[in-house]
């Protein structure tokens, strides 16, 4: 249990990082989510089959991480975490698709292995850029944004809640599982029959307690509307952010560049 | 300045277990009076408070804030009028950091930029609590978090100013600071408190609500003076009342 308080301590940590300063946190949070968008898209539109291709748009993650002095083994930590659950989304890949695709000597890669990497990859590039996206510009901001972009209010005020309750649930549990270790006196509690007890008891005291900082919301005059404190406005420097990245990933998904490479080097050795 | 004036009518909050924690209390407050509202554990102050800005509503009985009525119409107007400090700063609390946290209700009423910046910073200042600006509020004490909670109210510079136990929790320095900041505060005020000698400093006006009902409602010294009244609803004299422990002089 202190683990999962640790983990939301971490992913609390994600929306403070937004508050440094940098050439990346000063951009306009619409050029951010704009081009967080069209990496995505670009990345996840690759045949299922598709690895090496890939791995060039790392540059995006790299490139952003440098620029707003982000901690990288934070990062890398989070999606490492995350890893298994992917896993387990593929794991059943290797087993229906076997038809053979390469060989690597005198062993054949199954299409189900090179789609399970495939997939891994591009959930590990997704993932990042949601999670750099946070990172530089904060849950609120990023909320706020996506409701500037389109994306009706009632959906993003969603979002926004879903992220609070999140924290609320995990510091409740951290409290109760906290009352519960102190009192079973070292052994495993009353097994199961208090276990379900106390999951009950903590979803009613999660909700009743989301109910009381809504409330506190409400009491400062919270209508919906969300507001963020940085103040920006869509300049040279945003569409310069925005048409260089969209440059890049637009020909890194069109061009072959891994091949390309191929060739050249091929040419070289020639 | 009649719209610093609260009119509560034959108030009545069930709640839906069955609990009658409200059961029939009328009183009026009027512009600048500043009340405190006394009573044991569980004789329905918080329940009474949260009716103030419809956090909760009314089983039956009426709310006036100045000329309006308090209806689902004008609770917007009303929220921004009463500014509402809760006895738990953990339920009030929730965005990333101090500052932004204290931003959240300025930004709500529409102001920006610089704006933000003086009246957090102000908001902050008032409550000693500037050098916290930047922790994430999960990280305070509990004193912390509760000064830090008055300020996101003071930084909407509200007309009215109800708080739930302002002074629990908080060290000798902070509650002399929060009592001299409620001193300055002009507008109208009302609070719970088992903080008796503040509210002999502070107020007054004194309601006493015992299970549910007021049981006496007047000048703060005359009942502090009844005793029987005082044990009737499980409270006693401030200790500034009481005789020295020592040579028993009062
Ligand atoms: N959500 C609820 N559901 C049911 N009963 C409640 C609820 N909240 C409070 N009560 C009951 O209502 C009564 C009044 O509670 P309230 O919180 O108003 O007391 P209080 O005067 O603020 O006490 P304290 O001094 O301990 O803060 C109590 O008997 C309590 O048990
Ligand atoms: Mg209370």
């Amino acid at each position: 249990m202190i683990s999962i308080n640790a983990a939301v301590i971490d992913l609390k940590r994600l929306d403070l990082l937004a508050n440094s300063n940098s050439l990346i946190h000063s951009l306009d949070a619409r050029a951010k989510v704009i081009v967080t968008f069209i990496f995505i898209v670009s990345v996840v539109s690759f045949g299922k089959y598709e690895c090496a291709r890939l791995l060039p748009f790392l540059i995006f993650p790299v490139v952003t991480i440098l620029l707003a002095n982000l901690p990288p083994l934070y990062f890398v930590r989070k999606i490492v975490l995350l890893c298994p659950f992917i896993l387990m989304v593929g794991l059943f890949n290797p087993v229906f698709d076997r038809t053979v695709l390469y060989h690597i000597g005198q062993i054949g890669i199954s299409g189900g292995w090179v789609s399970l990497a495939s997939l891994l990859i591009r959930s590990i590039l997704t993932i990042g850029a949601a999670f750099l996206l946070v990172g530089t510009t904060g849950f609120t901001a990023t909320c706020q944004t996506l409701e500037r972009v389109g994306i009706p209010q009632f959906f993003v005020v969603q979002l926004l809640f879903l992220h609070r309750y999140l924290f609320v649930l995990a510091d409740e549990t951290s409290r109760t599982s906290r009352a519960r270790e102190l009192r079973s006196c070292g052994k495993k509690g009353l097994g199961i029959s208090s276990f379900g007890s106390l999951v009950g008891h903590l979803l009613l005291r999660t909700w009743l307690r989301a109910e009381r900082i809504h409330t506190a919301m409400l009491a400062r005059g919270f209508t919906g509307q969300i507001h963020a404190l940085r103040q920006s406005h869509f300049g040279m420097y945003e569409l310069c952010f925005v048409l260089g990245w969209s440059l890049i990933f637009i020909s890194l998904r069109m061009l072959d560049i891994p091949d390309a490479l191929r060739t050249l080097a091929a040419g070289f050795a020639q | 300045m009649s719209h610093h004036i609260i009119e509560v009518t034959k108030l009545q909050h069930v709640y839906p277990d069955g609990t009658i924690a409200i059961k029939d209390v009328s009183f009026r407050i009027t512009h600048g009076e500043s009340v405190a509202i006394i009573g044991a554990n569980g004789a329905g102050k918080s329940t009474l408070l949260q009716h103030l800005n419809g956090s909760l509503n009314a089983t039956s009985g009426q709310i006036r804030i100045g000329d309006t009525q308090l209806t689902q119409g004008t609770l917007p107007n009303i929220r921004r009028t009463v500014g509402m400090v809760f006895q738990y700063p953990d339920d009030q609390l929730f965005m990333p950091t101090v500052f932004e946290d204290v931003a959240f209700g300025p930004l709500n009423l529409g102001l920006s930029g610089s704006e933000i910046e003086r009246c957090v910073t102000e908001a902050l200042e008032r409550v000693g609590a500037e050098h916290l600006r930047a922790k994430p509020p999960y990280h305070l004490s509990g004193g912390e978090k509760k000064r830090v909670a008055i300020a996101t109210v003071l930084a909407m510079s509200p007309d009215i100013l109800v708080m739930d136990e302002p002074t629990s929790g908080l060290d000798p320095f902070a509650r002399r600071q929060l009592i001299s900041l409620l001193r300055d505060f002009k507008h109208t005020k009302i609070f719970t408190s088992h903080d008796l000698d503040m509210v002999l400093d502070l107020c007054q006006r004194t309601i006493i609500l015992h299970e549910g009902t007021v049981m006496a409602d007047g000048p703060t010294s005359d009942i502090f003076r009844n005793e029987t009244l005082l044990s009737a609803c499980r409270l006693e004299k401030p200790f500034s009342m009481q005789g020295c422990p020592v040579c028993g002089r009062t």
